[in-house]
C-alpha cells in the first residue's frame, strides 16, 4: 500500500478542498512568519539591557492601530470563510440519477450494496465520472465511512440513512476507512475503495454472482413477509395503495403533509404508528426484528421500482441532512 | 489617609511568619479553609493526575511505534487514550490554573482576606478527589474504552467498560468547577479592596472571573449529558435509542454545547497567566489592557455559540454548519488580537529571559499555530476531510499542551516564590522550558502532516505508511516526558535548598507582589489602598506599585 | 459578642455585605442549575418536536390529580418560606422556626403524594423497558423524560428539605443567629424549586389537556 492511495485527489471537489487547504496554509505561514519575526525581533531589539528608543506610544495612534488590526483580521478571516463555504456550497446537491450504493456499517466491517444487487464487503468498486450517492446505515453502533482520496467522510447512524455523494474521476484503488469510534477493532474497519473506469464497473457488476437486483428480492419478500395482504388492491384489509408511493406527498391523519422519501418508507415499516396515513387505521404490525437492515434496503427498492412521484431520488432539497433531520 | 483595619486582623502578632506555618499536621491541611492551603492541596491532586494521564499517553505513544500492534491488546489501548483524555481534560486542565493560581492569587490581586466562601471552597477540593476516587476505580477495575466523548449509542449499549463509574466521576468533578466558578464571580463582585475597580484588576484576575462564568454556565450541560448516559446505561431507559425514536445526536449536540466553551474553559486562564508575565518580563503595561478585556468576554460569549463545528459531518443539516462554520471563523478574531497585544507590549519593553518569559514566549508561538490550524477545521471542506484524524488531534493538543500546559509552567514558576517563598534553579527551569518547546514541536508537528495524509485517529494499528511520523511523534513524547519531570525534581528540590525569596523578587507590579512571601495566613497585614491600574513600570522598567501599603 | 457580629463569616467586613454576597453567590448558583435542567428540558422540547401524537398519549396516562396536590403544597411551601425569610429579617426568631418548620412539612407532603404517584405508575405498567404498557415505542421517551425530570426535581427537593431541616437545628440551638446570611440562600433555593416545578406541571400534566 503506498501513500498516493491516501492522497490522490481523486475528484474534482477533492482539488477544491485541496486548493483551499494550501491557501490556508500559505496564509497562515505568513501569518506565522510575521509573528515570530516581530517577536524575535522584540526580543533581540528590546532585550534588557539593548540600547533601543522606549518610551510611550501616543493613546491615539495606540488605538488606531487596535481598530486596524481588528478590522484586518475579520476581513482576513470573513475572506476564508467565504472561500470555504463556496467550496462546501458548491457540492451541496447530490446530482439528480446518481448511481446508488447502499452502505451498510456494522461493527466492524462493510456491506455495500449495488443497485443491480453485486453486494461486496469491504471494499466498494464505483464507476468514474458518474455521479454515485452512497445511502448508508448502521446496524449498530454510530460509524463513518471515510474516503480519504475524496476528502470526504459522513457519521452513520443506526435506524437512520446519511448519504455521501462524489463524482470520481482518477480510476485507481484506494482506501475507504472508518472514521468514529466504534469499539474494539475500529482501527481495524479499513478497506479497499476501487474507482473503475464507467465500463469496466458495468462488466464488473454483471460478472457478479448475485441475485436478482434489490427491487426484484424486495418485491419476493414483499410477499413473504405478507405485506401484499393488506397493501395489494381487492385486500380486505383497508391499507394504502403502495403504487408511485415512493416520492409522493403523503397526508397525514394529524394534518401534515410528508413526502414519502427512504426515511418515511422505512419508518413505515418500523414505526408504523408514527406517522399515521389520513383515512386510514393504525392497524399497521411493526416490522422491527422481523425484517433485517438489508430487507429494508430491499423492500424500499422494490417500491422505489413501483413508479415515483416528483422527484427521482428522494428529497431534492437540503439533500445532506438526512430526513427529518433537525438544524 | 485613614488605616484600613479588618474586623478580623489578629489582635495580636501571633509569630506565624505565614501560612504555611500555621499548623504542620495533615489534619491542619485536610480541614483547612484558607484559599492558599486549598490550592496547595488542588495543586498536588491535579499534579498527580498529570502523570497519570501522561503514563497512559506514554504507553499509547509507545505502543504506536508499531504499526501492527506491539504490547497491548486493542482493547486496552482503546482503554488508554480514553482514560489519557478523560484525566487531562477533567482532572488536570479544567481545574489547572483556576484552582491552583486562581485561588491562591485572586484574593492576593484584588486585596482580599480570601474567597467569598472559604468552606465551599474547601467541599470544592472534597468534590474533585471524590470524582478522583471513581476515576482511579475505573482506573483499576479494567478501564473505560468509549472515548472521553461518551458517544452513544456505543457507550450505552455497546461498550464493556467502566462507563457509569467513569461519567459518575466526571459529573462530580464537575460540581467542584461550579463551586469554583461561583465563589470566584462572588469574591470578585464583592471582596475588591478600596479602589480596585473593575478596570484596574490585573488581567489574570479578570480570566478567572470570566472563565468562572464559563464554569458556571457550560458544566451544569455536561453534569445532564452524562446523567442521560448514565440513565440509559444503567436502567435501560431508551434515551438515545434510535429504535424508539431517541436520537444519539442529541447526546452530542448537548455534550458539545458544553465541550466547546470547556475549551475556553482551559484557554482563558492560560491567556491570563501570560498576560501578567509578559507585563511583568517586559517591563511595561499590556498593550491594550480594554481590548484585552473585552476579548476575554467576546471569547467567552461568542464560544457559546460554536459548538457545531464539533458536528460537521455528524448530520447537521448544510444551513446548521455555515453558521457555526461562520461563528467559529468570528471567535477565533479576539484571539488573534490577544496576540497582537502580548507581541505589542513587548515592543519597547526591557525584555528578560527568565523560566516564566520562556514559557510565555513559547506559548505565543504555539497558540498562533494551534489557533491558525483552527481556521482550517472551522472550514467546513477541510474539517469534513480532517476531522476524526491526527490533524484534529494534533490542533487541539497544540492549543491545550503548547498554550494552556506552558501557560501552567509559565505561572507555577512566576508565582513558586511568592506560593513556596523560595527560589528555583533559572538553570534548570529555562533548560525545561526549552526542552518543552522542541519536544512539544517532535511531538506534534508530525500529527498534522499525517492527519492530512489521512491517519484516523483513535487507531490502535494503522497503515504502515504513516509509521514515519509516528516513530517521530513518539520520540518527541518521550522528550516531552523528560521536560515535564524536570521540574518536578528542580522545584521540589528549591524547597528545601532554594535561596529565601523576598517579597516582590520579579519587581513586579500586583498587590500580590505587595505583601510577604509567603503571604500571612491572612494575606496583608494591612491591605493596600488602590490608587492605579495595573502594570505600571517607569522609564527605567521599575515597578511603580498599584496599591500603597498603609 | 453581639449577635451580628457572630453573624459576620471570614473574610466579610459586615452583614450587609455578606448577605449580599450570599445572594449573588446563589443567583449564581442558581444559574447553573437552570442550565441543567434547560439540558434535560431542552431534550423534552426535541422528543415532543419529533412525537408530538405519541407524547400527546403517554401524556394522557400522568395523574393530574396528583399532580395538582402536589402543585397546591409547594406553592404554599413559598409562602411559608417567604414568611421565614421576613420573620428573619424583622429577627422574629420563633416566627422563622415555626415558618421553616411549615415549609418543611409542606416539601415532605409533596415527597409523600409523589412516592404514591409513583407506585401507581409503577402498577399501570408506565416504566419504559420489557413491561411497558402503552404500545407505541415513542411513547416511552415521554415516560422515560417523566421518571427523570420528576426524579431529579425530588432530589432538588430533598436537598432543600434537608438544608431547611439543618437550619432549624441550628436556629434552635442559636448556632447560628437567625438573621445571619442563611436565610437569604436558603429562600431563593426554595422558590427556585417551586419555580421549575410550575414548568415541569406544565410540560408533564397539561400536554393535551388544555
Amino acid at each position: 500500500m503506498t501513500l498516493a492511495q491516501w492522497t490522490t485527489a481523486a475528484s474534482n471537489y477533492a482539488v477544491r478542498v485541496d486548493h483551499l487547504f494550501w491557501l490556508l496554509v500559505v496564509v497562515s505561514g505568513l501569518i506565522l512568519l510575521v509573528v515570530m519575526a516581530l517577536a524575535v525581533g522584540f526580543m533581540i531589539r528590546y532585550r534588557s539591557g539593548a540600547g533601543a528608543p522606549r518610551g510611550e506610544l501616543p493613546e491615539a495612534f495606540k488605538h488606531e492601530v487596535e481598530i486596524g488590526w481588528t478590522a484586518a483580521t475579520l476581513f482576513l478571516f470573513l475572506f476564508i470563510f467565504w472561500w470555504a463555504a463556496s467550496t462546501e456550497l458548491s457540492a451541496l446537491s447530490p446530482p439528480a440519477n446518481a448511481l446508488e450504493i447502499h452502505v451498510i456499517a456494522k461493527q466492524w466491517m462493510w456491506r455495500f450494496q449495488h443497485p443491480t444487487g453485486a453486494r461486496e464487503i469491504d471494499t466498494l468498486h464505483v464507476p468514474a465520472n458518474t455521479p454515485v450517492r452512497l445511502v448508508m446505515t448502521s446496524e449498530d453502533v454510530i460509524h463513518d465511512l471515510y474516503l480519504p482520496a475524496l476528502r470526504l467522510k459522513q457519521d452513520i447512524l443506526p435506524d437512520r440513512y446519511t448519504y455521501e455523494w462524489f463524482t470520481a474521476t482518477k480510476p485507481g484503488t484506494y482506501w475507504l476507512t472508518c472514521a468514529e469510534y466504534c469499539g474494539t477493532d475500529h482501527s481495524r474497519m479499513a478497506g479497499k475503495f476501487v474507482i473503475m473506469p464507467a465500463q469496466d464497473y458495468a462488466r464488473w457488476t454483471a460478472a457478479q454472482p448475485q441475485g436478482d437486483d434489490l427491487a426484484h428480492e424486495g418485491a419476493a419478500l414483499f410477499r413473504t413477509l405478507g405485506c401484499s395482504g393488506c397493501h395489494t388492491p381487492g385486500a380486505s384489509v383497508h391499507a394504502p395503495d403502495l403504487h408511485g408511493v415512493y416520492g409522493h406527498l403523503v397526508h397525514l391523519a394529524d394534518g401534515r403533509t410528508v413526502t414519502a422519501d427512504d426515511a418515511y418508507l422505512r419508518d413505515s415499516i418500523l414505526l408504523p404508528d408514527k406517522d399515521i396515513v389520513a383515512g386510514f387505521a393504525p392497524i399497521m404490525p411493526s416490522f422491527q426484528g422481523v425484517a433485517t437492515e438489508g430487507d429494508l434496503v430491499k423492500l424500499i427498492a422494490y417500491l422505489k421500482s413501483l413508479g415515483t412521484g416528483q422527484a427521482a431520488n428522494g428529497p431534492t432539497d437540503q439533500p445532506a441532512r438526512q430526513p427529518g433531520a433537525r438544524p | 489617609m485613614t488605616e484600613i483595619t479588618l474586623p478580623f486582623a489578629p489582635v495580636e502578632d501571633t509569630g506565624a511568619a505565614s501560612y504555611l506555618d500555621a499548623g504542620h499536621t495533615i489534619a491542619s491541611w485536610l480541614t483547612t479553609t484558607d484559599h492558599k492551603r486549598i490550592a496547595i492541596l488542588y495543586a498536588l491532586s491535579i499534579t498527580i493526575f498529570f502523570f497519570i494521564g501522561g503514563a497512559a499517553i506514554a504507553l499509547v505513544r509507545l505502543e504506536l511505534i508499531e504499526p501492527n500492534g506491539w504490547f497491548l491488546t486493542s482493547d486496552a489501548y482503546n482503554r488508554l487514550f480514553t482514560l489519557h483524555g478523560i484525566i487531562m481534560v477533567w482532572f488536570f486542565l479544567v481545574p489547572s490554573i483556576p484552582a491552583t493560581m486562581g485561588n491562591f492569587l485572586l484574593p492576593l490581586m484584588i486585596g482580599a482576606r480570601d474567597v467569598a466562601f472559604p468552606r465551599l471552597n474547601l467541599l470544592s477540593w472534597y468534590l474533585y478527589v471524590i470524582g478522583a476516587a471513581f476515576t482511579i476505580y475505573v482506573l483499576v477495575a479494567g478501564g473505560v474504552d468509549t472515548g472521553w466523548t461518551f458517544y452513544p449509542p456505543f457507550s450505552t449499549n455497546y461498550s464493556n467498560g467502566y462507563v457509569v463509574a467513569a461519567a459518575t466521576g466526571v459529573f462530580v468533578v464537575g460540581f467542584s468547577s461550579i463551586a469554583t466558578g461561583v465563589n470566584f464571580i462572588v469574591t470578585t463582585h464583592m471582596l475588591r479592596a478600596p479602589g480596585m475597580t473593575w478596570f484596574r484588576l490585573p488581567l489574570f484576575a479578570w480570566s478567572m472571573y470570566v472563565v468562572s462564568l464559563v464554569m458556571v454556565l457550560a458544566t451544569p450541560v455536561l453534569a445532564m449529558s452524562l446523567l442521560l448516559i448514565v440513565a440509559e446505561r444503567l436502567f435501560g431507559l431508551p434515551v438515545f435509542d434510535a429504535a424508539h425514536g431517541g436520537d444519539p445526536i442529541l447526546f452530542q449536540h448537548i455534550f458539545w454545547f458544553y465541550s466547546h466553551p470547556a475549551v475556553y474553559i482551559m484557554i482563558l486562564p492560560a491567556m491570563g497567566v501570560v498576560s501578567e508575565v509578559f507585563a511583568c518580563f517586559s517591563r511595561r503595561q499590556v498593550f491594550g489592557y480594554a481590548f484585552m478585556v473585552y476579548a476575554l468576554l467576546a471569547i467567552a460569549v461568542i464560544g457559546f455559540m460554536v459548538w457545531g463545528h464539533h458536528m460537521f459531518v455528524a448530520g447537521q443539516s448544510p444551513l446548521a454548519n455555515l453558521v457555526f462554520s461562520f461563528l467559529s471563523f468570528i471567535v477565533a478574531v479576539p484571539s488573534a488580537i490577544k496576540v497582537f497585544n502580548w507581541l505589542a507590549t513587548m515592543y519597547r519593553g526591557r525584555i528578560s529571559f527568565e523560566a516564566p518569559m520562556l514559557y510565555a514566549l513559547g506559548f505565543l508561538g504555539l497558540f498562533t499555530i494551534g489557533g491558525l490550524t483552527g481556521l482550517f477545521l472551522a472550514s467546513v471542506p477541510i474539517d469534513v476531510a480532517t476531522t476524526d484524524s491526527y490533524f484534529v488531534v494534533a490542533h487541539f493538543h497544540t492549543i491545550m499542551v503548547g498554550g494552556s500546559v506552558s501557560a501552567f509552567m509559565a505561572g507555577i514558576h512566576f508565582w513558586w516564590p511568592k506560593v513556596t517563598g523560595r527560589l528555583y534553579s533559572e538553570f534548570w527551569a529555562q533548560f525545561a522550558a526549552i526542552t518543552m518547546f522542541l519536544g512539544f514541536n517532535v511531538t506534534f508537528l508530525p500529527q498534522f502532516v499525517m492527519g492530512w495524509e489521512g491517519m484516523p485517529r483513535r487507531y490502535h494499528v494503522y497503515p504502515d505508511v504513516f509509521q514515519v511520523w509516528h516513530v517521530i511523534s513518539s520520540g518527541g513524547a518521550a522528550i516531552l516526558a523528560v521536560a515535564y519531570t524536570l521540574p518536578l525534581v528542580y522545584l521540589g528540590l528549591s524547597l528545601v535548598r532554594g535561596a529565601r525569596a523576598g517579597d516582590n523578587p520579579w519587581h513586579a507590579t500586583g498587590l500580590e507582589w505587595q505583601t510577604s512571601s509567603p503571604p500571612p495566613k491572612e494575606n496583608f497585614r494591612r491591605v493596600p489602598r488602590v490608587e492605579a491600574g495595573p502594570y505600571r513600570y517607569d522609564a527605567a522598567g521599575r515597578p511603580r506599585p498599584q496599591g500603597t501599603p498603609l | 459578642m453581639s449577635e451580628v457580629s457572630r453573624a459576620v463569616q471570614e473574610p466579610w467586613p459586615d452583614l450587609a455585605t455578606q448577605r449580599e454576597g450570599v445572594g449573588l453567590g446563589i443567583w449564581a448558583f442558581l444559574a447553573s442549575e437552570v442550565l441543567f435542567f434547560g439540558a434535560l428540558l431542552t431534550t423534552y422540547a426535541v422528543y415532543r418536536g419529533f412525537n408530538p401524537a405519541a407524547f400527546r398519549a403517554a401524556a394522557s396516562h400522568t395523574e393530574i390529580f396528583y399532580g395538582t396536590i402536589n402543585t397546591v403544597l409547594l406553592l404554599t411551601s413559598s409562602v411559608t418560606m417567604t414568611i421565614a425569610l421576613r420573620a428573619s429579617e424583622a429577627r422574629l426568631r420563633a416566627t422563622t422556626i415555626n415558618a421553616l418548620v411549615l415549609t418543611l412539612a409542606l416539601g415532605l407532603g409533596f415527597l409523600a403524594c409523589k412516592g404514591l404517584e409513583y407506585h401507581d405508575d409503577v402498577v399501570q405498567g408506565l416504566v419504559p423497558g420489557a413491561g411497558f404498557a402503552l404500545h407505541d415505542p415513542p411513547t416511552q421517551l415521554f415516560w422515560m423524560l417523566y421518571w427523570i425530570i420528576t426524579g431529579i426535581h425530588a432530589i432538588h427537593l430533598s436537598a432543600g428539605i434537608l438544608v431547611v431541616a439543618v437550619v432549624v437545628v441550628l436556629f434552635r440551638r442559636d448556632v447560628i443567629p437567625v438573621q445571619d446570611s442563611t436565610m437569604e440562600g436558603v429562600a431563593t433555593y426554595w422558590h427556585f424549586v417551586d419555580a421549575v416545578w410550575i414548568l415541569l406541571y406544565a410540560l408533564i400534566y397539561l400536554v393535551g389537556r388544555a
